[in-house]
């Protein structure tokens, strides 16, 4: 195992340098490269500050010799002050956002899973039966929606219309006045339709996954065979097919990682949440460069990361992985 | 292949129009070709006339879908939009599947360090959330149609290179590539006139689904602002009035969104149905 893992790790040293690479073209796509973007923000900028510029970033280097202090740079996470007027380090900046995203996207990954899997195994197990034709007809629709319409609609209902639930921030103005247990109502109130909108697109994905799973593993022999020594229909479900039906199931959680990301954004810009999805809005308005090239490193680290404890987290699951 | 092109397509249309989801699929699709090629058949309003006078009405008589902020009328925003959404999806879609097939069958076909090197680029370019690298390029480049087709496209190919290359793999292994070599064809020759057409059939599913996709992508970039720039109606933009209004204008969130739904649904099942037609091992899954 601890042979596999450490290959594995090897595998992503390429992947990083490629990272990199990319990111590095990315921000030389600029017209007039990173000093332009910075110089067309803010008409300020005279001679003097673009000079600094131009040495900060050692743009009167080389290409190679640039790569190189980006390369080393971003090692060490330094990613330099943000053109933002605070012009606070974008690490910092980072570090803060990151907990409320991650967070978020965790509630509703374990949302996704909590409610995805029972509904693929039940449809696949009852397939053509009115709820599975049910499910697969939401499942399509949930594929359709727009997450950030479905947003606006569950705002316009339970926000304005209804008005039970509050619709942007991630607390109340008067949160610090309320005792704990208020304190902790109050946050749920403001995080339920997030949740539930940042998993929303990957439960129709889940669950259509899980159903292929299942009627894949429900031909193979070995369900034949369950049947065949006359073990009830639970115990061949749950026993057999559910336990190899989930194992492909944890790729797609790694690999679902970017798009949670991506969706991060849409959903923390509408409900005005606090977190790196919206940072990286602002930054994108205001085409701050630093806290751009920052957060689309971290988010590929974090895609990288998904990845790697997917793989990994498959092959503690299942020996044929570590030993093929 | 030439002759037995026009039948394969005749089959293909008679096993979409026996499937009902993917023929409702092909409707929905069908129509809102239509409502781009003539928008003007559904509303006589001027989209971009603003009339101070007249905003945010809800629907009525005069204006079906009602008014936006400045008093222009909805549906004829929305039947110009779908110009819009469409040509982007298409053009996206055609730029990553241009990409992804020249990758896919160069690689392929090749194998080696060639394939080596490309595969890794595709791994790596994998690693990018790809929302996250939409906004970077488009915050350094200006926020326009074109280049959010170029980057919905670029930054979208990488599936369809990776299907393409596992077709290419075994079908360079098949005795008519062979029978083909024999006959003094060059690789352009068996790449391009051997190898591409039977490679087509899953492209064209992906393509499908990918058109969908770029919908949803576009509406979303232009919903943030840094899509379609008004006062180009798209109806990822009208969504954002919905938003700023959204006590008092329902309308403005309701239609556009439904537009997008009933389009991107459109395309997903018209896809599905495809796969069905052309691969049978899929079938009844």
């Amino acid at each position: 195992m601890l042979r596999y893992v450490v290959r594995r790790l090897l595998l992503t040293i390429p992947l990083l340098v490629g990272i990199s690479l990319i990111s590095f073209f990315v921000m030389n796509m600029a017209p007039g490269g990173p000093i332009g973007a910075a110089a067309d923000m803010n008409p300020k900028a005279t001679a003097e500050v673009r000079e600094r510029l131009k040495a900060y970033y050692g743009l009167d280097q080389p290409l190679h010799v640039q790569y190189g202090r980006w390369l080393r740079r971003m090692a060490t996470l330094d990613f330099g002050p943000s053109f933002s007027p605070d012009g606070r380090q974008v690490a910092d900046k980072i570090r803060e956002r990151i907990p409320v995203t991650l967070a978020i996207n965790l509630l509703s990954m374990g949302i996704i899973l909590l409610v995805a899997i029972p509904i693929g195994i039940y449809s696949a197990v009852r397939k053509d039966s009115w709820f599975d034709r049910i499910s697969t007809v939401t499942v399509f629709t949930g594929f359709a929606i727009p997450t950030f319409w479905l947003a606006l609609l569950l705002m316009m209902l339970f926000g304005v219309k209804l008005g039970w639930l509050p619709i942007s921030g991630l607390v109340s103005l008067e949160h610090d006045s309320l005792s704990l247990a208020g304190k902790a109502w109050d946050r749920a109130q403001h995080l339920l339709l997030p949740v539930l909108l940042a998993g929303f697109g990957g439960l129709a994905g889940f669950s259509r996954y899980m159903r292929s799973n299942m009627l894949e593993v429900i031909r193979q022999d070995y369900i034949a065979t369950a049947k065949a020594k006359g073990l009830t229909e639970r115990l061949v479900v749950f026993r057999h097919a559910v336990r190899n039906a989930l194992l492909p199931v944890i790729t797609i959680l790694g690999l679902s990682v970017p798009d949670l990301l991506g969706g991060s954004v849409i959903f923390e810009t509408i409900f005005a949440i606090p977190g790196m999805g919206q940072l990286f809005y602002q930054g994108v308005m205001s085409r701050d460069y630093p806290l751009i090239m920052g957060i689309l490193v971290i988010g590929s680290f974090l895609t990288l990361i998904g990845n790697l404890l997917a793989d990994v987290g498959y092959a503690l699951a299942d020996p044929r992985i570590r030993t093929g | 292949m030439a002759s037995s092109g026009r039948s394969m397509l005749a089959d293909l249309l008679r096993r979409l129009a026996r499937n009902r989801l993917a023929a409702a699929g092909g409707a929905a699709v069908l129509f809102f070709f239509f409502v781009s090629a003539f928008p003007q058949a559904f509303s006589s309003h001027d989209p971009n006339r603003i009339d101070v006078r007249n905003v945010l009405q809800p629907p009525s008589a005069s204006h079906p879908l009602g008014t936006d902020e400045l008093g222009r009328d909805v549906l004829a925003r929305m039947a110009y939009g779908a110009r819009i959404s469409l040509k982007v999806g298409f053009v996206a879609v055609g730029i990553a599947t241009a990409i992804g097939l020249l990758v896919g069958l160069f690689s392929g076909f090749y194998g080696g360090l060639a394939d080596a090197v490309l595969m890794r680029f595709v791994d790596i370019m994998l690693c990018f959330p790809t929302f996250f690298l939409i906004l970077s390029v488009i915050a350094f480049l200006e926020p326009s149609i074109y280049n959010i087709m170029i980057v919905i496209g670029v930054t979208g190919w990488m599936g369809v290179s990776r299907l393409v290359r596992a077709e290419t793999l075994s079908l360079k292994e098949r005795d008519f590539v062979a029978a083909a070599r024999a006959q003094g064809a060059g690789d352009a020759r068996i790449i391009f006139r051997h190898i591409l057409p039977n490679t087509l059939a899953p492209v064209l599913v992906a393509a499908t689904l990918g058109v969908a996709g770029a919908i949803l992508t576009e509406s979303a970039l232009s919903f943030l602002g840094i899509g379609v720039q008004p006062p180009t109606p798209s109806w990822g933009n009208i969504l954002t009035a919905g938003k700023d209004n959204i006590e008092f204008a329902w309308w403005l969130s309701v239609y556009p969104g439904l537009a997008i739904l009933f389009t991107v649904l459109g395309y997903n099942l018209l896809g599905e149905g495809i796969r069905d037609a052309v691969d049978p091992r899929l079938r009844g899954r």
